[in-house]
């Protein structure tokens, strides 16, 4: 079993962007990866961004990667730098239609 | 029949938005062995929604790609698709059933957790509601894409609609509910696309059937006459009207024409529509869809983006408008958390600020460290204010930041009627009319059933606006408008007639509304005024300023 331990970098947490680009990361790689807390909690699907949103993971925390089979040590690098380096800056909401005043 | 909330004829064919997703009903379970079949079922449909939804994606542009890219993972999640299986194969409920309480549960959840998580409930409940749509065969929830130009008839709109609505192939927008100050006529103005909200007899309205729709008379007719069409094509024909950055009465008074803008984005695309500056800039979107509250060094990043599209012109920014109908996390304690009786009577605007003085602080910081770096005229302004004292204590910690223009929104009647007062502190006002007409009729103007109080028509909603500019005038303040009704060709007359000096709306409406100025000349605007002031009711008022401004109707407006 391949491990990584990484803390997030987005200032929004692993939440919108950096929640669904890590998802589809995950979903696309050569094996299944699961992610938890290290403050506590079940590891969950990486590659199920339902469960990473759940997970409620802010900026700072730490979280742990797990993988095991092969290329599960590059798999597991790629996805920890994608979550170590994050520099999605906060995005317009999607509220766009706002009342005026 | 009903109220045209965004000017324009067409003729097309109807499409219509599906309706709601329902639970689906109870069925006997599924025999065993045909268990695994079922739970095929649901492996397909996923696919299929998600690979819709992915479709969308590269057809949309901007803020819709990513909620749209969002959504399409969530269509097809191992961990949904697991607790859907699970429900079949052990349970033997129908694909349809398991899902619809697999994704519920989920969406239970997110919306525990509150915040940023809650919101992507409605997310979950889309993508369920795509779903159980594929697996019994009916229209996909949402906005039709047909592949050809079509006219929308909807019940209503919902903001998340508006992420797949294409401008390109919606020729007009038809509902049922919905009032002038609603969402579906707040985004089809900002959209340029006719829109009739509250429209009697839609619900009759059967797909493919061609219709004529006015978007200013507020009509939607099923005859349509070759002579129609031939109107239609004509002013397809007419070149569109542009807007050349100056707003000027027939009798040459300057009236600024300003833009309302939310990003850096609205603002640039505001400026390339010639604004002449930003009457109401909301820096609300800065602080939507997070935890913690922006740092200063962030909100200093998007305000200087805002400032930099107008150079050497007004920017009115407005403070935070946050409370319970936009929650943000940072702000919720106590009262606030969701669980006002009456939100939009509740701790919103500038009332966050009593329990949260740090975050107002924050953000006047931020403005004036943009500010100065900036060559753009900064002025700022607080939402809800509605007594003079609290005009001057917002004054006065802008003053402290060196922030001198500093002004107020007034949508509350008690600073209206007391504008005066409130004048002597803040250096300039700006009415928000949407706010204001609810407050001063008592009607939510997100109810359809109370449309006909929300016309801006309203005759007592004049008065107040009246009396604010009187205010404004006695003290030589600017007291502007920057509310729905000052998109509305007709009533941006009437504005200016009761003394409104500058006129912010959507950056669509900029055309229209500066060549029905250009026509009509101070006094034109001033009888305009009188008219709709001494009419009793709105329908009487609006007759009124059409009479008195017969410039309008040859120019379509």
């Amino acid at each position: 079993m391949a491990q990584r331990s990484v803390v997030i970098a987005s200032p929004v947490g692993l939440h919108a962007r950096p929640a669904a680009a890590f998802a589809a990361a995950a979903a696309a790689a050569a094996v299944p990866v699961t992610i938890r807390k290290v403050a506590g909690g079940d590891p969950v699907p990486a590659a199920s961004i339902l469960s990473v949103l759940t997970l409620g993971a802010a900026c700072g925390d730490e979280v742990v990667l797990e993988a095991s089979g092969d290329g599960a040590d590059e798999v597991l690098d790629a996805l920890a730098e994608l979550l170590a380096t994050d520099g999605t800056t906060h995005e317009a909401t999607h509220e766009a239609t706002d009342g005026a005043a | 029949m009903g109220v045209g909330v965004s000017p324009g004829v067409v003729v097309g064919p109807v499409r219509r938005m599906a309706d709601p997703v329902g639970r689906p009903p109870a069925a006997p379970p599924v025999e065993p062995a045909a268990r695994e079949a079922e739970a095929a079922r649901l492996v397909t449909a996923m696919a299929e929604v998600r690979d819709d939804l992915t479709a969308r994606a590269g057809r949309a542009r901007g803020a819709a790609v990513e909620v749209l890219e969002a959504t399409a993972l969530m269509a097809a999640d191992p961990a949904l698709a697991a607790a859907a299986r699970e429900r079949v194969v052990a349970r033997g409920l129908r694909a349809e059933a398991a899902m619809w309480e697999a994704a519920g549960e989920v969406a239970d959840t997110l919306a525990a957790v509150g915040g940023y998580l809650g919101e992507r409930a409605r997310d979950v409940h889309d993508v369920r509601d795509r779903i159980v749509a594929a697996l019994t065969g009916r229209q996909a929830p949402g906005v039709p894409s047909p592949g050809h130009p079509f006219v929308l008839v909807a019940r209503d709109l919902a903001p998340a609609d508006t992420a797949t609505l294409d401008p390109a192939a919606v020729l007009a927008i038809v509902t049922e509910a919905g009032g002038p100050t609603s969402h579906t006529a707040i985004l089809a103005r900002s959209l340029g696309i006719p829109a009739v909200v509250a429209a009697t007899g839609a619900a009759d309205l059967a797909d493919g059937t061609e219709v004529l729709v006015d978007g200013r008379a507020g009509t939607v007719s099923r005859e349509v006459s070759d002579a129609d069409r031939e109107r239609v094509a004509e002013l397809a024909r007419s070149p569109r009207r542009t807007f050349a950055g100056r707003g000027r009465t027939g009798s040459g008074t300057h009236v600024p024409l300003l833009a309302n803008v939310g990003d850096v984005a609205g603002a640039e695309a505001a400026a390339a529509a010639g604004a002449e500056g930003v009457g109401l800039f909301r820096t609300e979107f800065c602080f939507l869809d997070r935890h913690d509250a922006p740092s200063v060094e962030e909100q200093v990043a998007v305000y200087a983006g805002v400032l930099a599209a107008f150079a050497g012109r007004r920017v009115v920014v407005r403070t935070l408008d946050a409370g319970a109908d936009k929650p943000m996390p940072f702000l919720m304690d106590g009262d606030a958390r969701g669980e006002e009786p009456n939100p939009a009577l509740g701790v919103r605007g500038l009332r966050t600020s009593w329990r949260h003085p740090d975050l107002l602080d924050d953000q006047l910081r931020a403005v004036a460290e943009a500010a100065r770096a900036s060559a753009a005229e900064v002025w700022v302004m607080a939402p809800m204010v509605a007594t003079a004292d609290e005009a001057e204590s917002f004054v006065a910690r802008c003053v402290a930041h060196g922030l001198e223009r500093a002004g107020v929104m007034v949508e509350v009647p008690a600073a209206a009627l007391t504008a005066d007062a409130v004048l002597a502190h803040a250096t300039f006002a700006s009415l928000g009319t949407n706010d204001l007409l609810q407050y001063t009729t008592a009607a939510d103007r997100m109810l359809p059933a109370l449309v006909g109080l929300n016309d801006p028509f309203q005759p007592a909603l004049l008065h107040l606006v009246r009396a604010a500019c009187a205010a404004g005038a006695r003290r030589s303040r600017p007291v502007g408008v920057c509310g729905e009704a000052a998109a509305d060709p007709a009533l941006a007359c009437v504005l200016v007639g009761l003394g409104a000096t500058s006129l912010s709306m959507s950056p669509a409406a900029l055309p229209d509304v500066a060549v029905a100025l250009e026509g009509a000349s101070d006094d034109d605007c001033r009888r305009a005024a009188w008219a709709a002031l001494a009419a009793p009711t709105a329908a009487a008022a609006r007759d009124a300023v059409r009479a008195a401004l017969p410039h309008l109707a040859p120019l379509g407006l």
